[in-house]
């Protein structure tokens, strides 16, 4: 976390585009490894608890590296620009923090496994396409990141599309659970596509590819995938129905989960924990 | 004649005897292996419980996972949560094997769990309400684990002590991860240094019951002399949380910390530590469910065990 990747000059017209790119980058990271912690002695079986939370740590210390970079653009320190920021001022993707579901981490958690298993399989492909672009990336602290994040993504892609195939493949309830879950990951699936306003400026100076481009991608690789457990989905249903998280447009859920993620740390934000 | 034949034509004594004859040279038991009932039972007892309490363990902890202060603490206190989870996983399967002559499985051992037949470690039904205990339970509660675990790294049965190694290695990491919480603490701002010392007095007693009584009259039972005659252990209770003290007093009173007994020193003719002893029959109640925390962990197991046996089924009707 404390390498600098050596505070390369960055020309000011690409700065806000980079600085854009890499929170988006950084906060969905956090946000859905803090959702993943939330899971925690929680999934269906223990061996399963030992993988998600091995992914979710995984998933963290990607953000961590993330914040590094910002950090060293000279957006303030990695603590605080993951735990101080208001949630206007977050640009995840609104799905990526939607709560697991009913219930409190501590009590009374009843979470939606369907919803955990599609949500974090349609999101580390997406993540997966976005990485390989970022690997030639004109900003070379960033291409090297996306690198050596790309190297644990396999692994969690492996990992969420079996838990999809055979979750869809068993038929009965879990058909019905896993097809609700879909919708309801699609209805918001825009967000974690779209780039925000500064889209085309990533663009024009090679930080990412197009975003349609990204998109059609996904499309393309999820339509086998589809195909192969009987299931129709097109391209209109995939919406941003809670916001779009990119200009700061958030749900409640957000709220109460920084709330809760800095708790300790807004105790004293100036001490060292 | 072969030795397995050899083996069917010996009577139950017979047996018995060279059971022991072989753990009495250090030889190995492993899980296809005759054993004796009260062995079989005795480690079954004595495993399902370990497995089961680096899972339940995993839940005061869970608390301060996603609140963890910083970036690095928070991907430290994931990693050492996983680790008992994996441990958990790792101890469960050699229990599971044990118990398979007896039809059982891993089901039985949740449902044990969760009617109160199974038991889990005091210190896992306590409360760990500030940042200050999440660094306490690695600093001490692993610490502790480390000694007894320690002592049965030589177990007579094979699988356990195979395990116990690969958990040992693990917890030293743990131990120093949370090592590092409490002295940044401990070097803090005063209300850091407040929250070190009201962890270390809320979790003293536990972790003085930790070890278990010092012998059967305390509290009715002891399975320490069979885990001894059995060369699954070779320390006494008592023993261990000495070497406990030894080791971890003059750590916390390094730091500037207090004990909270006002007994507590080193006679140093009988080479001893004096301390007060705990209420026993409060561990006795707290290990049956009845701990500050016991009925609200449970219940967040049995929840959530419950809320996913949609997806148990679907991988039954998978396989």
């Amino acid at each position: 976390m404390n390498e600098p990747a050596g505070n390369i000059p960055i020309d000011s017209k690409i700065k806000p585009a980079l600085t854009s790119l890499l929170y988006q980058l950084a906060d969905d990271d956090f946000i859905l490894a803090y959702r993943g912690s939330e899971w925690l002695g929680l999934a269906p079986h223990i061996e399963e608890d030992v993988a998600f939370s091995s992914i979710s740590q995984d998933t963290m210390g990607h953000a961590a590296m993330f914040y590094q970079l910002l950090s060293n653009l000279g957006e303030g320190n990695v603590d605080s620009l993951a735990h101080a920021r208001e949630a206007s001022e977050r640009q995840n993707a609104v799905l990526l923090e939607l709560v697991n579901g009913p219930g409190h981490y501590l009590s009374s958690a009843q979470y939606d496994w369907a919803f955990a298993v599609v949500r974090n399989y349609f999101y580390s492909q997406a993540k997966k396409i976005r990485l390989d672009s970022l690997k030639n990336s004109s900003y070379q602290p960033l291409a090297e990141v996306a690198l050596k994040v790309n190297m644990e993504l396999y692994y969690h892609l492996l990992h969420w599309k079996t838990w999809v195939i055979q979750l869809m493949q068993a038929g009965g309830e879990a058909r019905t659970r896993m097809e609700a879950a879909i919708g309801k990951v699609l209805a918001d699936f825009e967000g974690v596509l779209n780039l925000g306003p500064l889209a085309k400026e990533m663009a024009e100076h090679d930080l990412v590819e197009k975003e349609e481009v990204l998109k059609q991608r996904w499309l393309f690789i999820m339509k086998p995938v589809f195909e192969s457990v009987n299931l129709s989905v097109s391209e209109a249903d995939i919406a941003m129905k809670n916001g779009n998280g990119r200009i700061g447009e958030h749900t409640a859920d957000l709220d109460d989960a920084l709330s809760t993620l800095s708790e300790v740390y807004s105790i004293n934000p100036a001490a060292s924990w | 004649m072969s030795e397995a034949l050899f083996y069917q034509e010996m009577t139950e004594e017979e047996k018995y005897e060279q059971f022991m004859k072989r753990i009495n040279t250090g030889e190995k038991i492993e899980a296809d292996d005759w054993m004796p009932e009260d062995y079989r039972m005795t480690l079954i007892k004595l495993i399902s419980m370990h497995g089961i309490s680096e899972i339940m363990g995993a839940l005061p902890e869970k608390e301060w996972v996603p609140k963890a202060p910083s970036l690095k603490r928070k991907l430290g206190i994931m990693a050492k949560v996983q680790d008992e989870m994996g441990h958990g996983q790792l101890l469960l399967r050699v229990a599971e094997d044990l118990m398979k002559p007896l039809g059982k499985t891993r089901e039985d051992i949740m449902q044990d769990l969760f009617s109160g037949k199974l038991k889990f470690h005091n210190v896992f039904h306590m409360e760990a309400p500030t940042w200050g205990d999440a660094g306490l339970i690695g600093w001490l509660v692993d610490g502790a684990a480390i000694i007894t675990q320690t002592n049965m790294l030589n177990a007579s049965y094979g699988p356990y002590a195979r395990a116990l190694k690969r958990i040992c290695a693990e917890e030293v990491f743990h131990a120093q991860h949370g090592e590092a919480i409490i002295m940044a603490l401990a070097e803090g701002t005063d209300e850091q240094r407040a929250m070190v010392q009201d962890a270390v007095n809320r979790w003293w007693e536990a972790l003085l019951m930790f070890f278990g009584p010092g012998d059967a009259s305390t509290t009715g039972t002891s399975k320490q002399d069979t885990t001894i005659k059995y060369k699954i252990r070779t320390k006494t209770n008592e023993d261990l949380r000495q070497d406990f003290f030894t080791k971890y007093i003059p750590r916390v009173l390094s730091l500037g910390l207090t004990l909270p007994d006002e007994t507590m020193h080193f006679d140093q003719e009988r080479e001893l530590w004096i301390y007060k002893q705990p209420d026993w029959n409060r561990f006795k109640d707290i290990i049956k469910n009845n701990g500050p925390k016991s009925q609200e962990r449970l219940g967040l197991r049995r929840t959530a065990y419950d809320t996913n046996k949609w997806v148990r089924e679907a991988l039954n009707t998978a396989n």
